[in-house]
């Protein structure tokens, strides 16, 4: 692994709060966000987000079991992977 | 931000809609340091090499598949052809090795376990005949070992008395799992050209030419292919070809650093990766699919052939772009039973045994999962097996045969066999004879390697 940063994808109908919801599970588990990105595609409200993570606690799983509550609760889909897979996947 | 969130968003597509994933991430372990005289000695060595190489396999390949979002659908071993290792042991009956293997699997909690195998291309020794003689009841008495036995390859000919012989074990296995439809026999296949490093069951072993321990990893992804070519809009068949190729590639390089990751992880070689379109019966995850969108109407059907060898071809091509360590099988399958397209061009009689045995000239493997009548003579059998292992051999290519005869069924009858195996149609074969051919034993030369017309 080169790194330890994080693609989010959040994908969902639009509506107050999500990315307040989503931004507060990523703080309280220390997660820093590198960069973001919004657009509506095929009428979906879609977030990327790259996201960073220093400190040596961290432990993806229950992040990403966090992460869907809080999609859960905000009707939107969230997905968290390392970023290499994209990386490997569309860069040569 | 680097990547672009619509190759982000193409990725997740592909999982979450198409069913990309890694089909198999298989560990092969050489068991060449187990051989003992005494088959209890001997087992119990087995099982403790295993779980000593593959402890950490489920738990290491779990972790990957959160970290990198990728579902991993199956966990494997593969082992050195129980035959060679267990040629030593004073026995009649090699069924306790294969306990042990399924024992094993158990414990390590991983779905399959290949390498009850022997490799007799050119003659048998008494090792490979004791373990393809105890073949019908160890699969009858375990869950997740699987078998396989090498009859033929470009290089020696076939071994027509092997065949002979596998014809009946075929028969055996499929009487013994009379309860499950013959299930026995989707865990044997007879190979030509077997390949030391394929990652997929049912013919999974590690090779002799292999390290002490490696991962192997098996890509699929049917859906995929199937999507980005009916997304084209009046394509010709070079876009068609060069839009699998695409394809082929990016599964690849999600398979390539998935397989890179778990070896070292867990500390062992990163061997091969092997990209073969592998249906699985969900709706869509389908070869037949593919050969539909490429224009025919009904898979089998006149045209099938040439459109199965341009995309093999194009997946092959992708791969070998994609990654330095392609090797296994790697092509399109065409199992009967995994794939609903399949199943369902049998059943509206485009699709015969004739035209998949012509098919299998030109993909990865051969007749993979297909049940015939349970009246099926052993003579007819081995026939099947003959034909198949001659287009392997001389076309210095894989093939096999995963054949059911399903005790008590007819053409028609649907045989079920659960999860990935699907369900197979019963198809017809040829009423002929082929009993005083198969009869005459002996072996069929190896072919020239020049004047190729």
């Amino acid at each position: 692994m080169s790194s330890s940063r994080f693609v989010i994808t959040v994908i969902g109908l639009d509506r107050v709060g999500i990315v307040a919801g989503i931004s507060r599970v990523m703080a309280e588990h220390g997660v820093n966000i590198a960069d973001i990105r919004q657009t509506i595609m095929d009428d979906l409200f879609t977030m990327i987000m790259l996201a960073e993570v220093k400190a040596e606690s961290f432990e993806l799983a229950a992040f990403q079991e966090a992460m869907s509550a809080v999609g859960k609760e905000l009707g939107v889909q969230v997905i968290v992977q390392h970023e290499d897979v994209f990386r490997f996947m569309h860069r040569i | 931000m680097l990547i672009h969130p619509e190759e982000i968003l193409e990725t997740i597509k592909m999982v979450t809609n198409e069913n990309l994933d890694i089909r198999t991430v298989t560990m092969g372990i050489n068991l060449r340091g187990c051989s003992h005289p005494d088959i209890g000695t001997f087992n119990g060595n087995v099982f403790s090499r295993i779980m000593r190489c593959a402890e950490n396999l489920v738990k290491t390949t779990e972790d990957i598949q959160g970290l990198y979002g990728i579902p991993i659908i199956n966990k494997r071993i593969s082992v050195t052809p129980v035959a060679i290792v267990a040629e030593s042991c004073r026995a009649d009956d090699l069924v306790s090795v294969a306990e042990t293997l399924d024992r094993a699997a158990h414990e390590a909690g991983i779905d399959f376990i290949g390498g009850f195998s022997a490799l007799v291309q050119k003659g048998t020794t008494q090792g490979d005949l004791t373990l393809i003689n105890s073949i019908p009841r160890a699969l009858a008495t375990t869950k997740k070992v699987c078998s396989s036995v090498n009859v033929a390859t470009t290089k020696a000919g076939i071994n027509m008395d092997a065949v002979a012989l596998m014809g009946r074990i075929v028969k055996e296995t499929a009487e013994l799992t009379r309860e499950g439809g013959g299930i026995g026999c989707a865990k044997l296949v007879v190979f030509a050209n077997a390949p030391d490093d394929n990652p997929f069951m049912a013919g999974a072993f590690h090779g002799i030419g292999e390290p002490d321990c490696v991962i192997n990893v098996g890509v699929s992804g049917p859906g995929v292919v199937n999507a980005a070519v009916r997304a084209l809009r009046n394509p010709n068949l070079g876009d068609i070809a060069e839009c699998i190729k695409k394809t082929a590639f990016k599964i690849t390089r999600m398979g390539e650093m998935v397989g890179r990751e778990v070896a070292r992880r867990l500390d062992a070689q990163f061997g091969v990766l092997d990209l073969s379109l592998a249906p699985t019966p969900a709706v869509g995850d389908s070869v037949a699919a593919i050969l539909e969108a490429m224009g025919l109407e009904s898979c089998g059907t006149h045209g099938t052939t040439a459109a199965l060898a341009l995309l093999n071809d194009a997946v092959k091509k992708g791969g070998a772009m994609a990654s330095s360590s392609v090797g296994g099988l790697s092509g399109a399958f065409i199992p009967v039973s995994e794939d609903q397209g399949m199943i369902r061009a049998v059943q509206r009689g485009s699709l015969s045994l004739d035209k998949l045995e012509a098919m299998t000239c030109v993909c990865s493997v051969g007749l993979d999962m297909i049940a015939v009548p349970g009246d099926t003579s052993a003579a007819t059998i081995s026939a099947i097996i003959a034909d198949e292992m001659a287009i392997g051999m001389i076309n210095r290519k894989t093939t096999a045969v995963r054949i059911i005869p399903a005790p008590g069924t007819g053409v028609g009858d649907m045989v079920e066999f659960g999860g990935l195996l699907g369900s197979a149609p019963v198809m017809p074969v040829h009423g002929f004879s082929s009993e005083t051919f198969i009869a005459r034993g002996g072996r069929i030369p190896a072919p020239i390697q020049s004047l190729t017309n």
